[in-house]
């Protein structure tokens, strides 16, 4: 089991012509992933690796049965990519570009929750989404990990994949990389959610680093939702105030957004926060080796 | 990007948003021309990119040109919060009636912005948010509506402001939204937004953040506001190569691939230095992204190396997209090209590589036998043999 990824996903690539798109759409089709398409307005009805490629995301849908789109298209024209998945209703649309403008993402974030929600948006500036063994959408590394019961959720990708090989014998359920800007689609709340509901996972590893309040909010939201064991990691403790380490998001302001903080509330509710990253998978180990 | 107040000040005006006539300077006799030239009483302000300015005894009224020069004789050179006042903005004297707090910022956890306005202005907004909650309105704005004129007076409203203020006060926080969306900005604050005694109310105060993701289609902004003086020697000559850099003041040099597993290196790195002598803290942070090749690689050695304060280096990758096996014989073509270019690295490096293609990739650096470098399994184990080594080195 998994959560909103599965076997029967219908992928398709917004920006699957260009550079990015080709190489991570080999991939994604490498990995027994369904790709089924690609949407270029001006290539429309011409094929690319083999698929067929659509004027629009609404036409991809409509041919091929698509349900998620992954979007690899340059951050100038992320803001139009996003709305026209969301006007075409995909129940999910994977923003994979890095350094998209941040009032081009609050802009796309509030048009999808005027048409209702009915898009659910991963990113930008993520890895994606894997269920291991059953879909892959984005650029996560297929071949790292195996599938399993662990739910993973993450700002940072590099991290998601050390803690996915770290556990590989457990194996994971579905891992979201949620991205690092200040603002971003789903959230960790939304996820731990999602695994708390999913019979297909068993625990949790949630990944966060410097910057915001997302990791305090999650904290409060598994205080008083998630039963099963959670266990967490948070990046950025030497990070000096002021500085943008890599990630747009991952900035202390003032006193704000620290890892002690994070680490201190997400201690507060119970769940246990490694050291460092191998310390953190070591925790995962003993839960899962006492199931 | 943060702004200066001087900065922010050009930009409101461009907007046609008042703000009081005022003149930089960097030295003394820059300061007197500057308060000959606007007569009358003046304010000198320091220039730097923090807050509590005024506390620190950085804003200070001068009522001549003589008394101008005696403020900023004492402001120039001063530190506030670790930033030394390289330059002031002498600015003419505004008869004040009333202070008001103003802002445009983008919030985060809503995914929204959000307009701040209060009656209680010239002070810490947190602090009156704090203790007097009820005066600070807070008003989400939506970026599919924005703000136009009748908005912007329901802010002001909102924010308990006088009658007599509120169309002074609605023009300009509509003006205000312009300067948000069409420079890309992700806090505009007017701190104070004052009433004058004449009825007028302007921008007194300016601190202006723009977002670096928008710097592609807000060049010319970037270009002029950039505080090339301020930025670090290093940071500047990575960013021309397109390092991913930011210099922190310890001495183990780190590269790494993606942001949160550097920061989270760095992490590690401190921690594994607590238990050696000098107790070694990172000298940097350095993500060479996915890509690994052996350009990037030995541009980052290279800026690296050039920080004296560097003993040891942990290059610590996770082979995701990049296999492990192209980033160790980026490293062996770094150190070739480094070596023909008369630079060879002479400091320890430790090599921590896992994920696709590792056991091809630690095979080909032991094959190598490059000097000085060692190979370390496990990230933890190869953070504290490059913090021992460094300690060693000092």
């Amino acid at each position: 089991m998994a959560i909103w990824l599965t076997e029967n996903s219908k992928i398709i690539v917004q920006g699957m012509t260009g550079g990015e798109g080709t190489k991570h759409a080999k991939r994604m089709l490498a990995s027994g992933a369904k790709v089924v398409g690609g949407v270029n307005a001006r290539k429309a009805g011409t094929t690319h690796l083999d698929l067929p490629v659509f004027g629009s995301v609404a036409e991809a849908m409509a041919a091929t049965g698509a349900d998620v789109s992954v979007v690899f298209v340059p951050p100038a024209f992320t803001k139009d990519a996003v709305k026209e998945a969301v006007d075409a209703e995909i129940p999910l649309c994977v923003v994979i570009t890095e350094g998209v403008p941040i009032h081009d993402t609050t802009e796309f974030w509030a048009y999808a929750v005027e048409k209702g929600n009915k898009t659910r948006i991963i990113g930008p500036n993520c890895p994606g989404i894997a269920s291991p063994g059953a879909s892959n959408a984005g650029i996560i590394p297929a071949d790292i990990t195996t599938a399993g019961r662990i739910g993973l959720v993450s700002k940072s990708g590099t991290l998601t994949y050390q803690l996915m090989y770290e556990l590989r014998d457990f194996g994971f359920s579905t891992a979201v990389g949620i991205g690092g800007d200040p603002v971003i689609g789903t959230t960790h709340i939304d996820a731990l959610q999602a695994f708390q509901d999913d019979p297909g996972t068993d625990a949790i590893v949630m990944i966060g680093e410097i910057g915001g309040d997302a990791e305090e909010r999650a904290a409060a939201y598994i205080e008083q939702h998630v039963t099963k064991p959670v266990v967490a990691y948070v990046a950025g403790f030497t990070a000096p105030e002021g500085k943008t380490m890599g990630h747009a998001g991952a900035i202390v302001s003032g006193s704000a957004g620290t890892a002690q903080a994070k680490k201190e509330a997400l201690e507060k509710v119970g769940v246990r926060v490694g050291k460092t990253p191998s310390e953190t998978a070591r925790l995962m180990r003993e839960i899962m080796q006492a199931r | 990007m943060d702004l200066f107040e001087h900065q922010a000040k050009e930009l409101f005006a461009d907007y046609g948003i008042p703000v009081p006539r005022g003149v930089v300077a960097f030295t003394v006799e820059d300061v007197r021309k500057a308060a000959e030239q606007l007569t009358g009483r003046v304010v000198v302000k320091a220039q730097v990119k923090t807050g509590g300015r005024g506390k620190a005894g950085g804003v200070k009224v001068a009522d001549d040109a003589n008394d101008a020069v005696a403020k900023a004789t004492d402001i120039l050179g001063m530190d506030i919060k670790g930033h030394t006042v390289h330059k002031v903005l002498v600015e003419e004297a505004s008869a004040i009636a009333e202070e008001y707090y103003f802002s445009f910022l983008l919030d985060r956890a809503n995914r929204t912005f959000l307009a701040i306005c209060s009656a209680a202005g010239g002070m810490d907004i947190e602090e009156v948010a704090h203790s007097t909650p009820e005066k600070v309105a807070k008003v989400a704005i939506s970026p599919l509506t924005g703000v136009d004129r009748a908005k912007a007076r329901e802010i002001a409203a909102a924010g308990q402001l006088p009658e007599k203020a509120l169309d002074g006060a609605a023009e300009l926080i509509e003006k205000l939204w312009c300067v948000f969306v069409d420079e890309d900005a992700t806090l505009v604050e007017v701190n104070p937004m004052i009433l004058t005694a004449d009825g007028d109310v302007k921008a007194l105060d300016g601190k202006v953040t723009l977002d670096g993701n928008a710097e592609f289609r807000q060049k010319d902004v970037f270009e002029k506001f950039a505080d090339k003086a301020a930025e670090d020697p290093l940071e500047a000559a990575a960013k021309e190569k397109d390092l991913n850099y930011v210099k922190l003041d310890g001495n183990v040099g780190i590269i790494g691939n993606g942001a949160g597993l550097v920061m989270s290196t760095l992490d590690v790195v401190a921690y594994a230095g607590e238990q050696f002598s000098g107790k070694p803290k990172p000298a940097n942070f350095l993500d060479i992204g996915g890509g690994a090749s052996a350009e990037v690689m030995a541009a980052g050695l290279e800026i690296i190396l050039s920080d004296p304060a560097v003993k040891s280096i942990f290059v610590n990758v996770f082979g995701g997209i990049t296999a492990c096996d192209a980033v160790a014989n980026g490293i062996v073509a770094a150190f070739k090209l480094l070596e023909d270019r008369g630079e060879a690295v002479t400091r320890p490096l430790v090599v921590r590589l896992d994920g696709n293609n590792a056991l091809l990739g630690r095979q080909i650096l032991a094959d190598a036998a490059l000097k000085g470098v060692e190979l370390v399994d496990t990230m933890d184990d190869a953070a504290k043999r490059a913090a021992e080594l460094a300690a060693a080195g000092v």
